[in-house]
């Protein structure tokens, strides 16, 4: 039997490229130890001396500010000394390829990689090639895997829910050029909640979605019925080939989450959103600002979340 | 066979040995987990007002580079101001002194306080770092290979039990 690439021998954390295929109980340790690194977020020296002398290289192949900008934290927070590469205006585009840059960065003594890129599978490749005492973390791949957003997502789902068990979620939205909802659908599978559903229309929704172990509704209002927490994703305009929408007019028509539609849910469910949020398109702001919604302490707990992940795999 | 003392009497002696230390500026902190068991009782027995700090000192630990993260940590719950307080610092075990070196650590980060005082309810020796305690319940030799551990039975009374060190 082939042996899962993010886990060592001994069934640790090596690597977080994807939540699919991870067990429970490694879900579990990721989530109590953020746990109690919101404690340290909360105090007023934030520094935990844990990864003190070790270097962490973010490796961004694609733009993003909110989930460089929080693992920086994070490793600043765990004492790393981060190092920020902005490769789509670096070396890449003078041709080297992608484990050249790798090898050159692992040469200057790197500890963890917090890798982003457009193309599906390149932490995993990375992965593959790093020594023994190097670690990667998937902050994104082309349209397949989120971890750490998934794992923050699910962090914030027990924080105001306590448990799974009970639990209908809907993720709605463009889930076809998601990799928070993948990453989502697999952890929440993995951790026993009843009822995951997706809500979207056709175009938006990958073919075989069904697999997932989801129900797919095209009716919002019948989709957020009795719903305990509701996942909103970004329209990802950037990912978008070809017309697969009429507008955004007539997307926030049928499917942008408003407090209208949000009443089909139960009175006491949270809204989340993994941001940047297009107000007016996939959710209105009395939705974005009001008491359901939870996206800003989401955007907290994944402090918390990603300085969890790094201080697990460095210590495996 | 190494005859252990009587956890529960030397909590009752170490509380005595307390009480006349306790004044407006002092506050207890407990340490994960025994420590926590052990501080919840006198923190009780002293009628202590400022309220009971938990600490887990798993992210301040000297060996995690040899051996990762401690697999459960728990939150450490500092709820009053470390500026200032009189630290009544309190451990089941003392040993090498590296876990209360972690704990210095890790309440400098909180705060600076006026004082620190160790109190443990049993030191075994074999001290690594030049920490000592104040109040100490017994001292006890601990056979090599041995751990000398706290427990918390069913009806929450607390028991000393030696167990294989692997």
């Amino acid at each position: 039997m082939q042996r899962n690439p993010q886990l060592n021998a001994n069934g640790e954390l090596q690597h977080l490229l994807s939540i699919e295929g991870l067990p429970r109980e490694v879900l579990l340790q990721i989530l109590d130890t953020a746990e109690s690194f919101v404690g340290v977020t909360e105090r007023e020296v934030k520094k935990v001396p844990l990864l003190r002398g070790k270097s962490v290289f973010n490796l961004f192949f694609e733009p993003s500010t909110r989930t460089r900008t929080t693992f920086e934290i994070a490793a600043k927070r765990l004492s790393a000394d981060v190092i920020n590469l902005n490769i789509a205006v670096s070396s890449q585009s003078k041709g080297e390829s992608l484990l050249d840059t790798v090898a050159n960065l692992s040469a200057m003594q790197a500890d963890i990689f917090v890798v982003r890129h457009n193309s599906s599978g390149a932490p995993f490749l990375i992965a593959r090639h790093v020594k023994p005492h190097e670690h990667v973390i998937n902050a994104g791949d082309g349209r397949h895997a989120h971890p750490t957003q998934g794992l923050l997502d699910l962090y914030t789902i027990r924080h105001y829910k306590k448990d799974f068990s009970r639990l209908t979620v809907a993720i709605v939205g463009d889930v076809l050029h998601s990799r928070v909802a993948r990453s989502l659908i697999h952890g929440l599978t993995t951790l026993g909640a009843p009822e995951v559903r997706v809500i979207g229309p056709q175009t938006l929704l990958p073919a075989g979605v069904e697999s997932l172990g989801v129900r797919v509704f095209h009716d919002m209002r019948a989709g957020l019925k009795d719903c305990d927490v509701v996942v909103m994703l970004r329209l990802q305009n950037e990912r978008m080939r070809g017309a697969l929408l009429p507008s955004a007019q007539e997307f926030f028509k049928n499917y942008g989450l408003t407090l209208d539609k949000l009443s089909a849910a139960r009175r006491d469910a949270i809204v989340m959103h993994p941001g940047p949020m297009n107000r007016g398109v996939e959710i209105d702001s009395s939705v974005a600002d009001g008491p359901h919604s939870v996206i800003l302490p989401q955007v907290t707990f994944g402090i918390a979340v990603r300085m969890a992940v790094m201080s697990i795999v460095a210590g495996n | 066979m190494t005859k252990l003392p009587d956890a529960e009497k030397l909590c009752e002696k170490l509380a005595a040995e307390l009480r006349p230390l306790v004044g407006p500026k002092t506050a207890m902190v407990g340490l994960y987990t025994g420590g926590v068991w052990l501080a919840e009782r006198l923190h009780k027995l002293l009628g202590m007002k400022a309220p009971l700090g938990l600490m887990d000192i798993a992210f301040y630990r000297d060996d995690y580079a040899a051996r990762g993260l401690h697999h459960d940590p728990k939150r450490t719950t500092i709820p009053f101001d470390v500026n200032g307080a009189e630290l009544l610092l309190v451990d089941d075990v003392l040993y090498s002194g590296r876990t209360v070196r972690a704990a210095m650590n890790e309440l400098f980060d909180y705060g600076r306080p006026a004082s620190i005082t160790l109190v443990v309810l049993v030191d075994r020796g074999g001290r690594q770092l030049p920490i000592c305690a104040q109040h100490i319940g017994a001292n006890v030799d601990v056979p090599g290979g041995m751990r000398l551990r706290l427990k918390r039975i069913d009806d929450g009374a607390l028991r000393l039990e030696l167990e294989d060190a692997a």
